[in-house]
């Protein structure tokens, strides 16, 4: 990514940790809490002019990268440019000068307007806080003049009304009035439509396309809708655990998905068309801890097609196990359970696990089920992971390939963070393959 | 539909006031379910359309007033007992939420909630079947039996709703209501909930009411939609029908209205939806309507049926006899203010 001269926002390496208060013991003693990565090293630019989605499910890190560009939270490590200026180290003071040129619209209308003041109220205090009108006649001409370009007219039927005399199209149509009085170049949009009705959603969003050419304006879109961002964005950056894990312009994104996840996410997509199903061969589980991320490609405990290199691991076994038992019956269950006994070794990130037989069960028995695990499911990808599996002094053993952290590279028009393109990682891969030890 | 509904509504009239005036939230809904079958109910918010589930459930709250019949395999539950509700409500007449947080009790472990459940409703069981039909039921839904004791807070927003899911069958209703069941989650999880749900049927032949304001999902679990409009239903058939060829206008604007992968150029339906105190006069739909004619504003729609198992609420439609002459011209629809825009 080269920052051409039209960049408008340069993020470089952008970490942005919350961290997480531990127990009233580790507060105690003085150890610190772990934390979790919302935003985990993240480079980017956006472009003047154009509108760039992020898309991720809840978890992704997608509105708190939002919010970190816009200086609302205050970045680890990394930096945000904003036209020439690292946002990250301004004052508060400066900051507020510059949040001028930049606004956000909140997902739910109904929190984001203040029920105690009036419509006219609420779109003109921008205004009022950066001092920037002279009286009331003024900040009230300027109100109507944007409520006008909002479709919220005749403007003295709304001007004096309260947030809860207005529909949620309306009020949404209020807010977008209020973030544009300043005459911002740079709009955050976090999830503008997707608290409305089907039937208004395409007036929102038509409404705010008419907004960015008539005013210049340069939109950073936060979804978790592929649909919407699909008609919408012009380049979209899909996120995953606190990374860009494919960015690239949005037909190439959606006309030939590269990332296992980008893939997934577009086929689960319920289409009003009864002639076409969502596949059952989607990913299992859903996004895990942020404090506790998986090893290797965060994405792989659910992706279908991970491999050697992705960075399997001792929690993967667990859940191994763990999807085995809710398919058997209760018999069944109870029986390996007592063998494999709480496998407290299995709740960490380790690419080498132990585990002692319970109730009499040795070593070999333990692999034994692990084998019948195997053979009930000899197609999860899982296996590929596994270096070793040995008996050893009643205990069994496991060992994983080490994780090799995926990088985001190009591939055709896009970028993708993902082993499945690096040609490096392909041939690890491959080695690793002929060194497994049965 | 088929010869032995488990639901049968008729009729059916919900309506509660407000210092405004009544709301008449549901005006008029007649609807089948039969054994296995899978019924989607779509509308805007504001459509009656959860305020229907609840009145099907006999879960309205206080000052709610209620008219018509439902009948639950021969049994109208309009007017029936608080005692003979709360009996049927469990075994025979499940329900599913949207948000699974706030529906299971953050202080009980899974286990306990089961085995709650399962007391009140059938005392007999020994505690050996009760783990075991837990087990059974939360197997079927991918929830691991080693976290049978743990407590809410500790599973995934999926895996909550899976619970829920769970905990209404366990004991295996015949009619199933889920509201909104998959809005708070993911895309991929949606998809997880959404093929248990299609799945319903082979597993458990439960008959199922999906509330729902997302088209697709209709389309993805269900075998019939029933389109809700102001408190009524519009149209009803076989989903694949009703998608394919909409008969009424409000049906063919949402579909166009729905933003999709296929979309190509936004669509929208102007105006708002009315509020249910004072709706529209004739036709609820009329003052959005594109195709509005004479007879529209003038009379109340009577409901048709077509190709055997499909019905509409449209003039468009018919019956022919009951428009007036001239009542099938086409009239200019009335500007609407941009005011008026939702």
């Amino acid at each position: 990514m080269s920052a051409s001269a039209e960049t408008l926002v340069s993020v470089r390496g952008l970490k942005t940790y919350y961290s997480i208060r531990g127990s009233f013991l580790d507060r105690l003693v003085g150890r610190t809490g772990a934390a979790v990565r919302a935003v985990d090293d993240i480079s980017l630019d956006l472009r003047k002019g154009e509108v760039l989605g992020l898309v991720g499910e809840s978890g992704s890190g997608k509105t708190t990268l939002g919010r970190t560009i816009l200086g609302l939270v205050p970045a680890t490590s990394g930096t945000v440019e904003f036209e020439g200026k690292d946002i990250t180290k301004l004052s508060e003071h400066d900051l507020r000068e510059l949040r001028r040129r930049m606004q956000i619209v909140f997902q739910d209308p109904h929190a984001s307007l203040n029920p105690a003041m009036t419509i006219a109220q609420a779109v003109g205090h921008p205004l009022q806080i950066h001092g920037l009108a002279q009286d009331k006649e003024q900040v009230r001409a300027r109100v109507a003049e944007v409520l006008d370009r909002v479709g919220l007219s005749p403007v003295e039927q709304f001007m004096d009304k309260y947030p809860s005399d207005l529909s949620g199209g309306q009020k949404q149509r209020a807010v977008i009035a209020r973030a544009i009085i300043l005459n911002p170049v740079l709009l955050v949009a976090d999830e503008p439509v997707s608290m409305l009705d089907m039937s208004v959603r395409a007036k929102i969003l038509e409404l705010m396309l008419a907004l960015k050419r008539d005013f210049d304006l340069t939109y950073l879109y936060v979804t978790h809708d592929l649909a919407t961002a699909k008609f919408f964005c012009d380049r979209i950056a899909i996120m995953y655990l606190g990374r860009i894990v494919e960015i690239g312009p949005s037909e190439a994104i959606y006309e030939d998905p590269k990332h296992p996840y980008t893939q997934a996410l577009l086929r689960a997509i319920p289409e009003p068309d009864p002639r076409r199903t969502i596949p059952r061969d989607l990913p299992r589980g859903e996004v895990p801890d942020a404090a506790k991320p998986p090893l290797g490609c965060h994405f792989r405990p659910r992706c279908p097609r991970a491999f050697e290199v992705c960075g399997w691991e001792a929690r993967d076994l667990k859940e191994l196990l763990e999807r085995r038992w809710a398919e058997m019956g209760e018999e069944g269950f109870d029986a390996e359970r007592a063998a494999v006994g709480p496998a407290e070794s299995l709740n960490e990130p380790a690419t080498t696990a132990k585990l002692h037989g319970h109730g009499g069960a040795s070593g070999a028995d333990l692999a034994g089920l692990l084998e019948k695990a195997r053979t009930g499911d000899p197609d999860d990808p899982f296996w590929t992971g596994v270096k070793r599996i040995a008996s050893e002094n009643g205990a069994l053993e496991v060992d994983w390939f080490d994780p090799v952290d995926p990088r985001l590279l190009p591939a055709g028009p896009v970028e993708v963070e993902c082993h499945l393109y690096d040609e490096a990682a392909l041939a690890e891969a491959a080695e690793r393959r002929g060194a497994r030890i049965p | 539909m088929s010869a032995e509904p488990v639901l049968t509504v008729r009729d059916l009239r919900l309506w509660y006031g407000t210092p405004r005036g009544s709301v008449r939230a549901v005006d008029g809904v007649s609807l089948e379910i039969g054994a296995g079958q899978t019924l989607g109910l779509v509308g805007e918010s504001g459509s009656g359309k959860s305020t229907l589930g609840r009145g099907i459930l006999g879960l309205l709250p206080e000052g709610a007033k209620s008219d018509g019949e439902v009948l639950y395999k021969g049994r109208n539950l309009v007017g029936a007992s608080h005692r003979e509700l709360r009996r049927l409500r469990g075994p025979e007449l499940g329900l599913i939420f949207q948000e699974p947080m706030t529906r299971l009790d953050p202080l009980m472990r899974i286990e306990d909630q089961f085995r709650e459940t399962l007391e009140q409703h059938e005392s007999k069981l020994t505690d050996a079947e009760i783990r075991r039909r837990s087990l059974d039921t939360l197997g079927r839904m991918g929830i691991p039996p080693t976290r049978f004791r743990q407590y809410p807070h500790e599973f995934s927003g999926g895996m909550r709703q899976r619970i829920m899911i769970a905990l209404a069958l366990v004991l295996r209703p015949s009619l199933l209501v889920a509201d909104e069941p998959t809005t708070a989650l993911d895309v991929i999880v949606e998809a997880q909930i959404l093929r248990i749900l299609a799945d319903l049927k082979e597993n458990f032949g439960t008959a199922l009411l999906l509330i729902t304001h997302n088209l697709g999902i209709v389309a993805e679990a269900c075998d019939h939609v029933a389109v809700m409009y102001a408190g009524q239903i519009v149209e009803e058939g076989p989903a694949r029908d009703v998608f394919a060829e909409p008969k009424h206008p409000y049906t063919r604007e949402l579909l166009r209205s729905t933003i999709s992968l296929d979309t190509r150029e936004l669509h929208s339906i102007p105006g708002a939806p009315p509020n249910l105190i004072t709706p529209p006069t004739g036709c609820h739909f009329h003052p959005r309507c594109p195709d509005i004619m004479r007879v529209c504003p003038a009379k109340d729609p009577i409901e048709t049926r077509h190709d055997g198992d499909r019905r509409v609420l449209c003039w468009l439609h018919g019956p022919e006899s009951e428009i007036p002459p001239g009542g099938g011209e086409p009239i200019e629809r009335e500007r609407i203010a941009v005011a008026e825009e939702a």
